[in-house]
C-alpha cells in the first residue's frame, strides 16, 4: 500500500514519470519512512537489519522486469543517508528506476544522500535511470549527494542515465565503477544548475579486464550564478577502451570547471577524453528565430535538445 | 510582395565604415522566382540577410506586403511570412530532424507529414527523421534538411542563400529538381535565390546581377545569361590582369 500526499505524488511524477503505482517491484520511501513496497517472484526487496537501507535481489535469468525505488522528501529539515544494494543475478535483463525529489518550503535544509551499489552478474544487462528534482520556495536548501558504485562481472553491461535538471541547491555526485573482462558501461549524465546552485560530479571508472569498455558522456548547462565541477577519470588496467566527454553550455555568470583525466596502466588501453565549454552559438539562435521563435523560445529549445 | 527602397548597409572595419550595399531598390512581385547573382563580395548574401532581418540597414526601407518591416526583428518577420535558408546550415546537438521540422511548421506536425517534407528533398525519411542535426550529417544532407524546413514553413517569401554551396554534384542534380518543383507550385508566394549556378539562373523569372552592392543588371535569364556566362567574376579579374 502506497501512502503519498499531493506534493509527494507530484515529486514522484517528476522523478520517475509515474502517475500511478508501477507494475513490478517497487519500494517507495517518503520523509524517511517506507511508504510502500512490492516484490515479485524474481525480485525481492528486504530492509537491512540495521535499518540503513534496502537490499534488492534479482534472481539470475530475470528478463524484462523493472524495479522502482523513488524517494521523496516533503518535510523541511530532514537529513538522511540511505544505503541500497542491488544484487543482479547472471543473465538478467532489467530496468532499475531510482530518483529523489525534495520539496522544501521551510527554513531548514533538507538532504538525501543515497548510496547505491550494484553487483552486476555475468552477462547481465542493466539499465539504471536516476532523476533528481527539487521544488519549494523556502529558505532551506535542497541537497542531494548520491554515490553510485557498480561492480561489473565478465561480459555484463550497464547503462546509466542520470539527470538533474531543476531545483537542487547543492549536489555532490560520486560514481565509481569496476569492470571485469568484456564488461561494458555507458553513462549519460544531464545536469542543469541555476540561481546560486553548485554541482560537483566525479567519476572513477576502472577498466580491469580485457575488452572492458566505458563511455561517460556528460552534458550540462550552468545558468545565472551557478557553478559546476566535472571530474571524470578513466583508468585502463588491461587491453580496454574508454571514452569520456564533457560538453557544457555556459550562460549568464555561470562557472564550469571540467577536468577529464585518463590513466593507462596497460599498453593496449585505448583512452580518449573530450571537453568543451561554450555559450549558445549565435547562429543557432538566429536559425530558430527565422522559424518564428522568440529569442527566449529559441534558447529553451536549444537547451532542451542539448539536455535530451 | 517585397519592396526594397534605397537600402544602405555598412560595416565597421579598422575603425572605418565600409559600405556593402548602396542605395539598393528592388521589387519582387508575388508569384515570382528571382535569382540574385554576382561576383563574390558583391553583397548578395548581405542583401538576403537584410531581408530576413539578421542584419540591420543604416538607411532605407523594406516593405513586405505593403507593411514596413525595416524595424522588425527576425522572429517578427518570420511570423509575417518570410523564411530563410542558410548558406551554411546550423548544427544543433540534441535537436532531431523531426523537432526542427515541427518548429518550422509551427504546429504539432505528424511524423508522416514530416516524412513527406523529407521525401520531397530526396531524403529517405525513415533514415533521417530521428537523427540529430549534428556533425554526423554531411553538408548535402544538411542543405536538404534546411530546404525541407522551408517547405514545412510554407511562407509567402522564401529566401535561399547559395543553396548549391558545399554540396556534391549528385546532390546538386536533386537540388535543381527541388527548385523546379517549387517554381511550378509557386502560386502567389515568391522565391529569392542567391546563386552562381547557371542551372538555377535558367529557371528564374528574373535575374538580378549585383556588383559592389548595387544592381548592375536585371532581366530575363534568356536576355542576361549569354552576357553573364564567362563574363562574371573570373573574367573581370582577367581583364584587370591585362
Amino acid at each position: 500500500m502506497v501512502k503519498l500526499d499531493a506534493i509527494q505524488k507530484r515529486l514522484i511524477e517528476e522523478i520517475a514519470d509515474l502517475h500511478a503505482v508501477p507494475s513490478g517491484a517497487y519500494n517507495f520511501r517518503a520523509n524517511g519512512e517506507l511508504a510502500g513496497r512490492n516484490t515479485t517472484a524474481n525480485i525481492d526487496i528486504v530492509s537491512k537489519s540495521d535499518g540503513s537501507g534496502i537490499d534488492i535481489r534479482i534472481k539470475p535469468g530475470t528478463k524484462n522486469e523493472s524495479v522502482h525505488i523513488p524517494v521523496v522528501l516533503s518535510a523541511s529539515g530532514l537529513k538522511e543517508t540511505v544505503y541500497n544494494d542491488f544484487y543482479i543475478g547472471e543473465d538478467c535483463d532489467v530496468v532499475i528506476v531510482a530518483g529523489c525529489g525534495i520539496d522544501n518550503c521551510g527554513s531548514q535544509d533538507s538532504e538525501h544522500d543515497g548510496v547505491h551499489r550494484f553487483f552486476v552478474g555475468k552477462n547481465a544487462r542493466v539499465k539504471y535511470v536516476e532523476k533528481h528534482y527539487g521544488s519549494g520556495d523556502g529558505m532551506g536548501k535542497r541537497i542531494l549527494n548520491p554515490v553510485t558504485e557498480a561492480y561489473m562481472e565478465e561480459d555484463s553491461s550497464m547503462e546509466m542515465e542520470m539527470e538533474q535538471i531543476k531545483g537542487v541547491d547543492s549536489t555532490q555526485r560520486t560514481t565509481l565503477a569496476e569492470l571485469k573482462a568484456g564488461a561494458k558501461l555507458v553513462v549519460k549524465e544531464r545536469l542543469m544548475t541555476h540561481g546560486s546552485q553548485h554541482a560537483e560530479s566525479e567519476y572513477q571508472i576502472n577498466l580491469n579486464g580485457a575488452g572492458a569498455t566505458a563511455d561517460v558522456v556528460s552534458r550540462s548547462v550552468a545558468r545565472d550564478d551557478s557553478s559546476q565541477t566535472f571530474n571524470a577519470r578513466i583508468t585502463g588496467n588491461a587491453p580496454c577502451s574508454g571514452h569520456t566527454e564533457c560538453d557544457s553550455i555556459i550562460m549568464d555568470r555561470g562557472h564550469i570547471l571540467a577536468i577529464p583525466s585518463l590513466e593507462a596502466n596497460d599498453v593496449d588501453a585505448m583512452l580518449v577524453h573530450e571537453a568543451a565549454i561554450g555559450k549558445i552559438a549565435g547562429d543557432q539562435l538566429v536559425k530558430l528565430m527565422t522559424l518564428g521563435l522568440s529569442e527566449q523560445e529559441a534558447e529553451e529549445q536549444i537547451i532542451n535538445g542539448f539536455l535530451r | 510582395m517585397l519592396e526594397i527602397r534605397d537600402l544602405c548597409f555598412a560595416v565597421s572595419e579598422d575603425e572605418q565604415k565600409k559600405e556593402i550595399i548602396h542605395d539598393l531598390s528592388l521589387t519582387v512581385e508575388n508569384g515570382k522566382f528571382v535569382v540574385i547573382t554576382g561576383p563574390n563580395g558583391s553583397g548578395k548574401s548581405t542583401l538576403a540577410r537584410l531581408i530576413m532581418g539578421i542584419e540591420k540597414p543604416i538607411s532605407g526601407q523594406i516593405l513586405f506586403d505593403g507593411q514596413d518591416v525595416t524595424a522588425l526583428g527576425i522572429s517578427e518577420r518570420a511570423k509575417l511570412g518570410i523564411s530563410f535558408a542558410f548558406q551554411q546550415p546550423v548544427r544543433f546537438k540534441g535537436i532531431r530532424v523531426q523537432d526542427l521540422l515541427r518548429l518550422a511548421a509551427g504546429k504539432n506536425l505528424s511524423v508522416s507529414a514530416a516524412c513527406a517534407y523529407l521525401s520531397e528533398v530526396g531524403l529517405c525519411a525513415r533514415d533521417y527523421i530521428d537523427r540529430e542535426i549534428n556533425a554526423s550529417l554531411s553538408g548535402g544532407e544538411l542543405k536538404r534538411i534546411e530546404i525541407a524546413t522551408l517547405l514545412a514553413r510554407h511562407t509567402k517569401l522564401s529566401v535561399f542563400d547559395e543553396p548549391e554551396a558545399g554540396i556534391d554534384l549528385w546532390s546538386f542534380q536533386n537540388l535543381i529538381r527541388i527548385f523546379e518543383k517549387m517554381r511550378g507550385e509557386i502560386e502567389d508566394s515568391s522565391i529569392i535565390i542567391i546563386s552562381h549556378q547557371e542551372r538555377i539562373l535558367q529557371i528564374a523569372d528574373e535575374v538580378v546581377v549585383l556588383a559592389d552592392g548595387r544592381i548592375k543588371q536585371r532581366g530575363k535569364p534568356e536576355e542576361l545569361l549569354p552576357s553573364l556566362i564567362g563574363v562574371t567574376a573570373p573574367a573581370s579579374i582577367c581583364q584587370k590582369l591585362q
